[in-house]
């Protein structure tokens, strides 16, 4: 049977993980080679890097960068941050990664969904989608959830992968960072009207709170960054406590 | 021993290169026909869409290679759909070495099947030290029907094929490369494949 993954997400600036990370048994906590190589052996599922680096040296760090993980590392992993065409994809997938993901880019020229997944295959093209509830409506934002958008969640997630996207990383950005749990009534919604993989990401806090995200917001995947980077939960026993859940993981 | 990963424009290669350097071994990467069949074992990588695929083989002329190798062959993801006799993906004609057709997925299950699955019925050395119900990644819209050729079966909303052997010629639907230790496990014993 398919498993339920488990993918730790590290923001990448300048070649290095930003917002720290509290690991024992790490030379170098800010190494994100060495980080994505204990996450593997800890049975991390795959990796997400996201790249936030705002110049162009930060972004040929990022390329060397891709380039290690792929050689040292035995698990898949997803780039974003910062990729808005095809030769930005291609400079990528060529270094190692295994799947990209998009967020902006997308909603400002959809076509570029289409293009990469033509090009590379659908199952290399992830669409990030941020978003907000107000007033009981969700609406897609742009740029790390700066820029407010018209777009409703559902209709672009479904134009998303109507256009060839293999998988959807939706962030609820009322969640995100408030440790008080997923998103679940929208996610079970995409779940349930999409049929690609949905990774849920935002509001991680405890592990009963990946059990409610799989099971009441039928997420494919869950992706957190501090409560794996800060030790709150270690990656084995959530995944045995998801097992003795009866959620199916790889353990 | 010398690994030559064929190079036909197909995919992401880089990762499989990366695995076998992690376990000691340079793979080159080509896609000439000498230096294919001079090789002592051959992998046939693929990622992306079957007919377009299938369509840079003939270019290049190792449509009617691949099938004519002695050496032990290994095909990946694609690689391997396409040694099989049709693909729904693009109405494609492949290799005929597995007598068995590539179908999509219905839509009882997400598609493409992403993640980590399980690999049962497990034959022949490919997977000596791989014990029954080990993980591996998995990232797939089509899959090889079962067969009386399958030394691997997964079942994602059916029993399908998740590896297939004809004499010298093995094919994986996973991605060994991608799949932790158990998949490094999978690439040794094919190096080590007589």
């Amino acid at each position: 049977m398919l498993t339920k993954r488990i993918i730790p997400c590290l923001d990448i600036k300048n070649g290095r993980t930003v917002k720290g990370v509290n690991f024992v048994n790490l030379r170098d906590a800010g190494d994100p080679v060495e980080l994505a190589k204990q996450y593997a052996v800890k049975g991390a599922d795959e990796l997400v890097f996201l790249d936030i680096s705002a110049t162009l040296e930060g972004r040929k760090t990022m390329i060397d960068m891709v380039l290690q993980v792929a050689e040292q590392v035995n698990i898949p992993f997803t780039v974003g941050g910062g990729i808005s065409s095809v030769e930005d994809v291609d400079v990528l997938l060529k270094s190692g990664a295994d799947k990209v993901s998009i967020n902006s880019s997308a909603v400002k020229r959809p076509e570029l969904i289409n293009e990469l997944a033509n090009k590379f295959g659908s199952q290399c093209v992830v669409v990030a989608i941020d978003a907000k509830q107000i007033d009981s409506e969700w609406k897609v934002h742009l740029a790390g959830g700066s820029i407010p958008t018209n777009l409703d969640l559902f209709e672009w997630a479904k134009e998303v992968e109507q256009r060839g996207a293999g998988e959807i990383l939706f962030t609820s950005m009322n969640n995100d960072g408030t440790k008080n749990g997923f998103a679940n009534e929208a996610l079970a919604k995409l779940s349930e009207t999409l049929n690609i993989p949905i990774i849920a990401s935002g509001g991680a806090g405890t592990v009963q709170h990946f059990v409610d995200t799989f099971k009441e917001g039928k997420a494919d995947a869950a992706l957190a960054a501090s409560v794996f980077h800060f030790g709150e939960i270690a990656i084995k026993d959530l995944k045995e406590e998801l097992r003795d859940n009866n959620i199916e993981v790889r353990l | 021993m010398k690994i030559v990963i064929i190079n036909y424009g197909a995919g992401n290669i880089k990762s499989i290169q990366f695995a076998f350097k992690r376990l000691g071994y340079d793979a080159i990467l080509s896609n000439n026909p000498e230096e294919i069949e001079a090789a002592d074992k051959v992998i046939f990588p693929g990622v992306g869409e079957a007919s377009s695929a299938m369509s840079m083989l003939r270019t290049s002329g190792l449509d009617t290679l691949i099938p004519t190798l002695k050496q032990p062959v290994l095909g990946i993801c694609l690689g391997m759909q396409l040694m099989c006799n049709s693909s729904e993906e693009g109405n494609t004609i492949g290799l005929g070495i597995f007598n068995t057709e590539v179908k999509r997925f219905n839509n009882t299950v997400k598609v493409p099947q992403m993640g980590w699955n399980t690999i049962t019925n497990l034959k022949t050395d490919l997977f000596n030290g791989v014990k029954n119900r080990e993980f591996m990644y998995c990232v797939h819209s089509f899959y090889a029907e079962n067969c009386n050729q399958s030394i691997a079966v997964t079942n994602y909303g059916l029993d399908y094929a998740s590896a297939l052997q004809r004499d010298n010629f093995y094919g994986v639907q996973f991605h060994p490369e991608k799949s932790s230790t158990a998949g490094e496990q999978l690439l040794k014993n094919f190096i080590e494949l007589k």
